[in-house]
């Protein structure tokens, strides 16, 4: 048992599983990290990332084969051959789909933290504040400058550029210097600040890539193929960043194929003693145990270890005991926005391929701005010139075509919506009692939908879109919608969502499960509302803040 | 996430339709066992020819050949395309050679320049028009799926009607050349940029 036994165990190895690790290993504790998947190293295991783009055999196509064994990856651009074998294997690992829901998973070393969109975004007090202020839900036991400090902490760290905007609701930061917008979308920025009387806004994306080198990372070399794999270390990932700080303090013990089957619940002592695993590999059956264990495998998968775990204390598993465990689940709906062309720029070019665009931060049911639905949404987007893959009039075919098309076309710019989703008790996930995945561990099955308030929202976003593009004298306007089913925005959220009241949540304050105090739960599982910017920073400055309380609750002789 | 619209249309956005091949999976498996699945090298060399016409050595770039499109065609059509796709593009091989012999009176091969570019220029025209007529199934076809995911029932399989055989070159020669080293090449494209600058007098990509 002794070889068995760490001071602390993090299930999961994404961005908030490799937080956890960093933090945990860095105040002195011998730590293990459960991955579910394969080992997956730093540049080594970049398949594509660190060759010429020409080197891939389809160029970025996915075989027949790819898109029988992969339909959900298929449902949108996350199937490109550079990353297929990033995804998950879903012939081996399936759900089941009471309604509609994507679920775009990694299992491997870095969860989907070599995957990630990069954006990072502050919640303000106008997110923490809105369930309260409506009645809806139960509301955050924290506010803003519970956390602001922590982001300030992890953004340090990881390695954030953006402006210093000097908006409310969407709080300034530690910062590199922002990645650069280009002359049309500079222009397009002062068109909507002038109509708007600086109502509106479009800022510089806040990305996870460095502007600037820091301690062991290189910066970024703006050659925008993040997700294959980046050799400068120049985003942030668990490979990049946190993976080798925890290393580095000799307290770290990694162990992939590790898949967690329960947590291991002390009825006397009314804490966890550590955690059951299958080896994904051999089918053995091994314990672990810690004093305090960080759950960090995605929301969904988070949910389903607590859902697994301590049944016979509680039929539906730790942290039911408040009815909200696997309910609750949030997202951000997109699939929608405009798009138009601009004229006037023909003689401006672009350097370089940036790993972000523009940001139109949220604008609806802030101040004066009142809407016939509650909460927001923001903009992601960016201005270009066509490339190749474009019609040119008049020319079919040979020589002109071709120098035609090596040259860049016209400008154009669109943006993408990002929405809220309310918490919904009825939007759930649940153990399928029927189905069982390769090895014989009960499966997922998703059963939650958009509702009214998401759809009345969706007809603003598409519409404002156009507004603004309207207004900035962008031409060939068109919108497009072409619909959400839950998941698909990679932002799943809510499963087992902090409270005040263990009656109504499943986590405190410190993220610590009511149920069982020396377990902390800290990715998007943790979620008491979405509001419409991208998360995974949140869940770094949550793991963090998490991370510090339990070492000293420790220490403390709390748990 | 960053630019996922900007990441689709970059991928799958090809003269206004998506990729053949690249599309959301379509099931029809039939008998394979009898269709031609994998390009002869005879064939590459012909599909070499039919690149380098649509896409021909300029003073400004290398063509299709010096990227040899043939042998990312084999690779594409082996691996990417369907199996109804696969017999629209073999039989295309035949009805080149057809569209040829009967306007020339000789195969493909022993047709000068200009003889080929006229040919390829008329047979772009047809797949064009063809094209338009099934624009208009395929609507059809997005109003039905819509129907079919607002009754709240999973429905992601989209049945697609196979392009054209000289289509299917077309877009595996551009997608061919644009994606090989000449293509990147003829766009000015630097592997490592090192820095952006959103304001530039000339380009590079």
């Amino acid at each position: 048992m002794a070889e068995n036994t760490y001071d602390a165990i993090v299930i999961g190895s994404g961005i908030s599983g490799g937080w956890a690790a960093k933090e945990l290993t860095g105040k002195g504790l011998k730590t293990l990290m459960l991955e579910r998947g394969r080992n997956y190293e730093h540049i080594k295991d970049y398949k594509y990332g660190t060759k010429p783009p020409w080197e891939a055999p389809h160029r970025g196509s996915t075989t027949k084969e790819q898109q029988e064994k992969y339909p959900v990856i298929h449902r949108g651009w996350a199937a490109n051959e550079a990353v297929m074998d990033c995804w998950t294997n879903e012939q081996e690992s399936p759900y089941t789909e009471i309604k509609p829901f994507t679920w775009w998973r990694s299992y491997q070393l870095g969860g989907r933290s070599t995957l990630w969109g990069r954006q990072s975004y502050r919640w303000s007090d106008f997110d923490f504040e809105a369930n309260a202020k409506e009645g809806w839900a139960v509301d955050w036991p924290i506010r803003y400058k519970d956390i602001a400090p922590w982001y300030d902490y992890v953004e340090k760290f990881a390695g954030i550029s953006g402006n210093k905007d000097g908006l409310a609701h969407l709080p300034d930061g530690h910062f590199l210097p922002p990645v650069n917008l280009n002359i049309v979308e500079k222009d397009v920025a002062g068109r909507l600040k002038k109509y708007y009387k600086d109502q509106r806004h479009l800022i510089n994306g806040r990305v996870a890539n460095l502007t600037e080198a820091i301690p062991g990372r290189t910066q970024c070399q703006f050659r925008d193929r993040c997700w294959e794999g980046c050799p400068f270390g120049g985003y942030f990932s668990t490979q990049s960043s946190t993976l080798p700080a925890a290393v580095a303090t000799g307290n770290l013990t990694v162990r992939p194929w590790s898949i967690v089957t329960r947590i291991l619940y002390d009825k006397n002592t009314k804490k966890a003693a550590g955690v059951e695993i299958l080896d994904a590999q051999t089918n053995q059956t091994y314990a672990f145990y810690a004093k305090i264990i960080f759950l960090n495998a995605s929301a969904l998968n988070s949910a389903w270890v607590l859902m697994n775990s301590a049944t016979d204390v509680w039929k539906g598993g730790l942290g039911s005991s408040s009815g909200e465990l696997g309910h609750n689940i949030m997202d951000h709906h997109y699939n929608l926005g405009a798009s138009g062309t601009v004229e006037g720029f023909e003689e401006h070019f672009i350097y370089g391929r940036r790993p972000t665009g523009f940001y139109i931060p949220r604008f609806a049911n802030l101040y004066s701005d009142k809407r016939d639905f509650s909460r927001g949404f923001g903009y992601q987007g960016s201005a270009s010139r066509d490339a190749w893959s474009r019609e040119i009039a008049e020319l079919n075919i040979g020589g002109e075509f071709k120098d035609a098309l090596s040259q860049p076309g016209n400008w154009n710019i669109g943006m993408t919506g990002f929405g809220e989703i309310l918490p919904y008790h009825d939007n759930k996930i649940s153990l399928d009692a029927k189905r069982k995945d390769k090895w014989g561990l009960p499966i997922l099955a998703m059963d939650a939908e958009l509702k009214e308030n998401e759809k009345k929202m969706r007809t603003a976003i598409t519409s404002e879109a156009a507004n603004m593009l309207d207004v900035a004298g962008v031409k060939n306007i068109r919108t497009w919608d072409s619909g959400h089913a839950m998941g698909h925005g990679i932002h799943e959220m809510g499963t087992a969502r902090m409270g005040a009241d263990p009656k109504t949540s499943v986590l405190n304050q410190h993220n610590q499960v009511w149920d069982a105090l020396n377990v902390f739960v800290t990715d998007g599982a943790c979620m008491t509302s979405s509001s419409c910017v991208n998360p995974s920073l949140t869940y770094m400055a949550l793991t963090a803040r998490a991370c510090d309380f339990a070492v000293s609750e420790l220490k403390k002789g709390n748990i | 996430m960053m630019n996922r619209r900007e990441a689709i249309s970059r991928v799958a956005i090809l003269l206004g339709s998506t990729v053949i091949g690249a599309e959301l999976f379509v099931s029809g498996c039939t008998n394979a066992h009898t269709e031609q699945i994998v390009l002869s090298d005879t064939q590459i060399s012909y599909l070499n020819e039919v690149g380098e016409t649509i896409l021909p050595k300029t003073a400004a770039s290398d063509g299709a050949k010096a990227a040899n499109v043939g042998l990312f065609m084999k690779t594409m059509v082996a691996d990417c395309y369907s199996v109804e796709e696969r017999k629209v593009f073999f039989s295309g091989l035949t009805e080149l050679e057809k569209a040829s012999e009967k306007a020339y009176d000789k195969g493909f091969i022993s047709c000068n320049a200009e003889e080929r570019k006229k040919l390829l220029t008329g047979l772009d025209a047809e797949a064009k028009e063809y094209r338009k007529k099934n624009d208009l199934l395929q609507q059809k076809e997005a109003e039905r799926q819509k129907t079919s995911q607002a009754s709240g029932k999973p429905n992601y399989l989209k049945k697609t009607v196979p392009a054209h055989y000289f289509a299917m070159i077309k877009q595996l020669t551009l997608l061919g050349y644009f994606t090989s080293e000449a293509g990147y090449k003829s766009m000015g494209y630097v592997q490592v940029p090192g820095r952006y600058d959103g304001d530039v007098t000339h380009h590079r990509a």
